[in-house]
């Protein structure tokens, strides 16, 4: 009973943590049709910046919740300000920009910091028991902030006048720019917002994985294809992609082991996107956000 | 039609280039640049199956690296178990071709397209990269050979047909390589100037249109799907020749991204600029590899993202759009192409934001 | 035709070959040509930029000191971006076309068995600096690292003896993890324990939750770690999240060689035992020079220094032993003068090669963590590369090229 209790808050971790390392390529695909490849080393950089932060005595909520997102998404705004906007209209053109930009990242941090970077942050918050069986009380946590941050997206995108705008040049860019939006400044605004969320998911997960230059190719493939798995709806298809393929790569991990549970993972997305073909909100909550 | 045979004349003088340069290639380069020609043509020939399926079939199948690696372990397990390379060969080719008949079924009568292709592709080879990867123990093995796991195995060299003994010499292999990278080229060429191909072309184009001109477009997806899944297999099997060893890094994401940038840096709609792309970029990479001054992801990043700012349409279709421009007076032929370039040709709608 | 065609080819090709290696022998005053073809970029390269920098300081000193033979040594370093392919690129490169002396190359298994044929058959001396699962039996190919039963045997018994008898084994499911599992089944075993469980991870796991969980489970009274890697990092932070590490410890042959120990913090670290063949922390006089000259160089970007990064300095005073004692740089003439017995008292202690299987005798340390260092808690002198002594003797039969444990242990005889 104890180990089935917790095995089920180890399972609702797996997809938490998958659902938060998408949720930025996500916001950026979903919006932009921008094939991120250097998602990855935005969450590395968020990572980065919550190592070195804590490294020099900034106090670890403040570099996790705060400047990650900050540092993260402020290079979000320069990399669409410089690279990404020359591309609009040529968004296959974006995936050989977007890979320079991940070994351009991975190459720079490296020079800076070196191959590995010492730290001495750890998970905060200590031990939760269930019976006989400990969790981490962090993980616990990450949890509720990825529950947070959903529904802090879906509140920004439904009743916000930005939300509203943003939405409504997802939809329709020609009619959204013949309105009088920016679309150029909406692009901008929503590479940073995604980046930023990407710093934050990052940082958050330093604790957990600690940082490398190159950790980022651990992520972006999982990422990516849980987003696409999603379909075209950035919050409705990241929650149920992410709890589907969460949820069998969970179990089938505790069941079998790692790899299997990986290539179940995979497995279950190819079958789904067989029977679903644009992905699982192409199909179902067709309406939501 | 004029303007099809002359694409086709255009390939056998690129073709012709590429015999001259081998013939004179032990005059021109280093015996050790020879040698290790043999993996680079393995991953040309890669570049050279996306530059088919995706430029002239529209297919953007971000997973190709599938049918490379299968063709690389197919043949690396079938030439231990048969002791010799010759029927290895047909046997790796076969198993690729068949996979993506199996896949391309699966996915083109499933009408899967665009974006979703691509990623169903490519999350099969990264399945492949998962599972090749949990086969370290002795207990993973098919006949004699070794799967190896992360370590991979080791590839054959090619021998003479029909005498395993004989084994050919790296410098010999390079001529080998070359040769079925040529014929290859020139396959291409010709089945894109067939009715085939240019079916293949008018659903790249507009595949509802062809669909109501009576043609089943699904047919002849997965038929230039299949025969661009050979042609990478045959990549795969130089590479590995070459390389001397196959490793689960053939189906990696890296390894799959890579062969799509090969395809936009040289160009979509073009055979020979992926081809050369693939050459290009392993060339940079390696001579960055040999330098201590400044970190080689960092430069080669530089290098990417200054390539898509300023050669947008990639190399050959740059500069045959300089040809073009110059030829003054046929300002039509111009205009036409350059508008016949502008379109589309990948799975993912660039229409969307042409405005923005 | 095509007959023909080949052996007008095969002539000139043979020629091309032949010609440099001439060449290469009426040049007594040209520089020494050592090649260092090491990951500095890509997911290896926290293996692979200590041991260039060591191998980098290696070379200086020897020149400082006047060369070898009164001749310079020219280094030169590749980057094969923890590609494959680069891998045998640049050895083809180095040995064909740099024609150098010496080469010091490879991390991962995968590289090595990548370049080692290649190096053999264009007879070019290759040294392979890292601790690996042994079983290579290459008179070409000098494997100085540590192999898993110099460390295994010596690490699973003080473990038990301090800890319990109750192991869960935990590996990176690639051949030096599979093998050292064996290793370490086969030592819990000979100490009267029971090994309650062996789990493999492939090198890119980051959520180690599921197996926390079953080791929860299990309850054993200590976990026997080989996981590699980056990714593997998390592992330990995830066990001490789960407040795992004050109740089950961990030993490890392959913790702190990616500089893991500076990578968590000090508490979730404390108390894990490590057995290598070098830790930055060795008191002795000679090792504590190393280290301030290493830092002096570097200053603070100074990466930590692990058994890769020491041997890898050790391997290149290795082979210059060799090449004093042969009087020359010639290939067989340092083979055979390497295989005498001759040594190097490094920072590590002495290395020295054993004739019968090229590998390294060499000293064996355990160590405890504690606040990000560690503190050496035994020292075993002179250890034997006992396993690949079990299947490999070059004196019998000086001749061989192959790596015996690629297909596992018991395809190599070793029934364990």
């Amino acid at each position: 009973m104890d180990l089935t209790l917790s095995l089920i808050l180890q399972i609702f971790y797996v997809i938490a943590n998958l659902a938060l390392i998408s949720l930025g390529l996500a916001i950026i695909f979903g919006m932009m049709r921008v094939i991120n490849l250097a998602h990855g080393e935005f969450l590395m950089l968020g990572g980065y910046t919550v190592v070195v932060a804590t490294n020099n005595g900034v106090n670890l909520w403040f570099a996790m919740l705060v400047l990650a997102p900050v540092v993260v998404g402020a290079i979000g705004v320069v990399v669409e300000r410089l690279l990404i906007r020359w591309l609009y209209g040529r968004m296959i053109d974006t995936l050989l920009a977007t890979w320079g930009l991940s070994l351009f990242f991975i190459g720079i941090i490296t020079t800076i910091f070196g191959a590995s970077t010492s730290t001495t942050i750890s998970p905060p918050l200590g031990v939760v028991s269930i019976g006989e069986y400990t969790s981490s009380g962090y993980e616990m946590l990450l949890i509720g902030i990825t529950a947070g941050l959903l529904v802090a997206v879906y509140l920004v995108l439904k009743y916000t006048a930005l939300g509203l705008v943003a939405r409504g040049t997802m939809q329709n860019p020609d009619m959204a720019a013949a309105l009088g939006v920016s679309t150029s400044r909406i692009y901008m605004i929503t590479f940073g917002l995604g980046a930023a969320i990407s710093g934050f998911a990052g940082g958050l997960l330093a604790p957990v994985t600690g940082v490398l230059p190159t950790i980022g190719a651990i992520y972006i493939a999982k990422a990516f294809i849980t987003v696409i798995s999603g379909g075209a709806s950035i919050l409705a298809g990241t929650a149920s992609a992410s709890i589907l393929l969460g949820g069998i790569n969970g179990v089938v991990t505790f069941l079998t082991g790692p790899t299997l549970g990986e290539v179940a993972l995979l497995a279950a997305a190819i079958i789904l996107l067989r029977f679903m073909p644009t992905g699982i909100t192409g199909r179902l909550f067709r309406k939501s956000q | 039609m004029n303007g099809m045979f002359g694409q086709f004349r255009g390939t056998l003088f690129a073709a012709l280039l590429a015999l001259i340069f081998t013939i004179a290639a032990p005059s021109i380069l280093e015996f050790f640049t020879i040698i290790t020609l043999t993996q680079v043509i393995g991953l040309s020939i890669l570049a050279l199956s996306l530059a088919l399926i995706w430029g002239y079939g529209g297919i953007l199948c971000f997973g190709q690296t599938a049918f490379f690696g299968l063709g690389a372990y197919s043949y690396a397990i079938a030439a231990v178990n048969i002791g010799g390379s010759t029927g290895a060969m047909f046997i790796a080719v076969a198993v690729a071709a068949a996979f993506a008949a199996v896949l391309g079924y699966f996915a083109f009568y499933g009408k899967i397209s665009d974006v979703y292709l691509a990623v169903i592709t490519l999350t099969v080879s990264l399945i492949m990269y998962s599972l090749i990867r949990r086969t370290s123990g002795p207990e993973y093995k098919i006949g004699d050979a070794l799967l190896g796991g992360f370590n991979g195995t080791g590839a054959p060299p090619l021998n003479v047909p029909g005498n395993a003994g004989a084994v050919l010499f790296p410098e010999h292999t390079f001529y080998v390589a070359m040769v079925a990278l040529i014929l290859l080229y020139v396959f291409c060429g010709w089945l894109v100037n067939t009715h085939f191909g240019r079916v293949c072309v008018s659903i790249r184009e507009n595949e509802i249109r062809a669909e109501l001109l009576g043609y089943d477009t699904r047919a002849y997806k997965l038929g230039i799907f299949t025969v661009g899944a050979a042609v990478a297999a045959i990549g795969g099997i130089f590479f590995c020749i070459g390389v001397t060893r196959v490793t689960p890094d053939v189906f990696s994401l890296g390894q799959a991204s890579l062969t799509i940038i090969w395809v936009i840096v040289g160009g979509r709609g073009t055979l020979a600029g992926p081809v050369l792309a693939a050459f290009g970029l392993y060339y940079l990479t390696a001579s960055l590899g040999t330098q201590q001054v400044v970190n080689t992801s960092l430069v080669l990043g530089i290098i990417l993202i200054a390539f898509v700012l300023l050669a947008p349409r990639g190399v050959v279709p740059g500069i045959e759009k300089l040809a073009t421009a110059r030829r003054a007076g046929r300002r039509n032929r111009a205009k036409e192409r350059r508008m016949r370039l502008r379109k589309p040709r990948g799975g993912i709608s660039e229409d969307r934001h042409e405005t923005g | 035709m095509t007959i023909n065609r080949r052996k007008f080819l095969a002539a000139g090709a043979t020629a091309a070959l032949a010609a440099p290696f001439y060449a290469r022998l009426g040049l007594a005053d040209d520089p020494i040509k050592f090649v260092s073809i090491l990951d500095q970029t890509g997911g290896l390269d926290i293996y692979g930029r200590p041991m260039v920098e060591t191998t980098k300081m290696a070379i200086d000193e020897m020149n400082a000191a006047g060369g070898l033979l009164g001749r310079q040594i020219d280094l030169k370093v590749y980057d094969p971006q923890s590609s494959i392919q680069f891998y045998t690129q640049y050895a083809t490169q180095a040995a064909a076309g740099d024609r150098a002396d010496t080469v010091h190359a490879g991390i991962t298994s995968a590289s090595r068995e990548a370049i080692r044929p290649t190096l053999f058959r264009y007879e070019t001396l290759y040294f392979y600096n890292v601790q690996y699962e042994g079983g290579v039996c290459d008179i070409n190919n000098f494997c100085t690292g540590s192999t898993p039963a110099q460390t295994v045997e010596k690490l699973v018994p003080y473990c038990m003896g301090k800890w319990g008898k109750k192991v869960y084994i935990i590996a990176a499911d690639y051949n030096y993890g599979q093998i050292t599992a064996q290793w370490v089944q086969k030592y819990v075993r000979d100490n009267g324990g029971e090994a309650v469980e062996t789990e493999f991870f492939p090198l890119d796991v980051t959520n180690f939750g599921p197996t926390i969980k079953k080791i929860q489970a299990a309850r054993p009274d200590m976990v026997m770690s080989a996981l590699v890697g980056g990714a593997h990092v998390s592992f330990y932070r995830q066990y001490a999240a789960a407040g795992m590490n004050a109740s089950v410890p961990i030993a490890s042959t392959t913790f702190g060689v990616g500089n893991e120990h500076r990578l968590i913090s000090a508490e979730e670290g404390n108390g894990i035992i490590c057995a290598y063949s070098y830790f930055e922390e060795i008191p002795s006089e000679a090792n504590m020079s190393f280290v301030k000259r290493f830092k002096d160089r570097l200053g603070d970007d100074a990466p930590g220094l692990n058994e890769l990064a020491a041997r890898s300095y050790e391997g290149a005073y290795l082979w210059a032993e060799g090449v004093k004692a042969a009087g020359s740089v010639d290939r067989m003439q340092v083979i055979d003068a390497l295989r005498t017995g001759i040594g190097y008292d490094g920072p590590s202690g002495r290395v020295q090669i054993e004739p019968k299987t090229n590998h390294a005798v060499q000293n064996v340390y355990l160590a405890e963590l504690q606040n990000q260092s560690f503190n050496i808690i035994e020292t075993y002198e002179n250890q034997p590369p006992s396993d690949t002594l079990l299947v490999c003797d070059l004196v019998a039969d000086p001749t061989q090229s192959t790596f015996k444990f690629e297909n596992g242990l018991k395809a190599a005889g070793i029934d364990i």
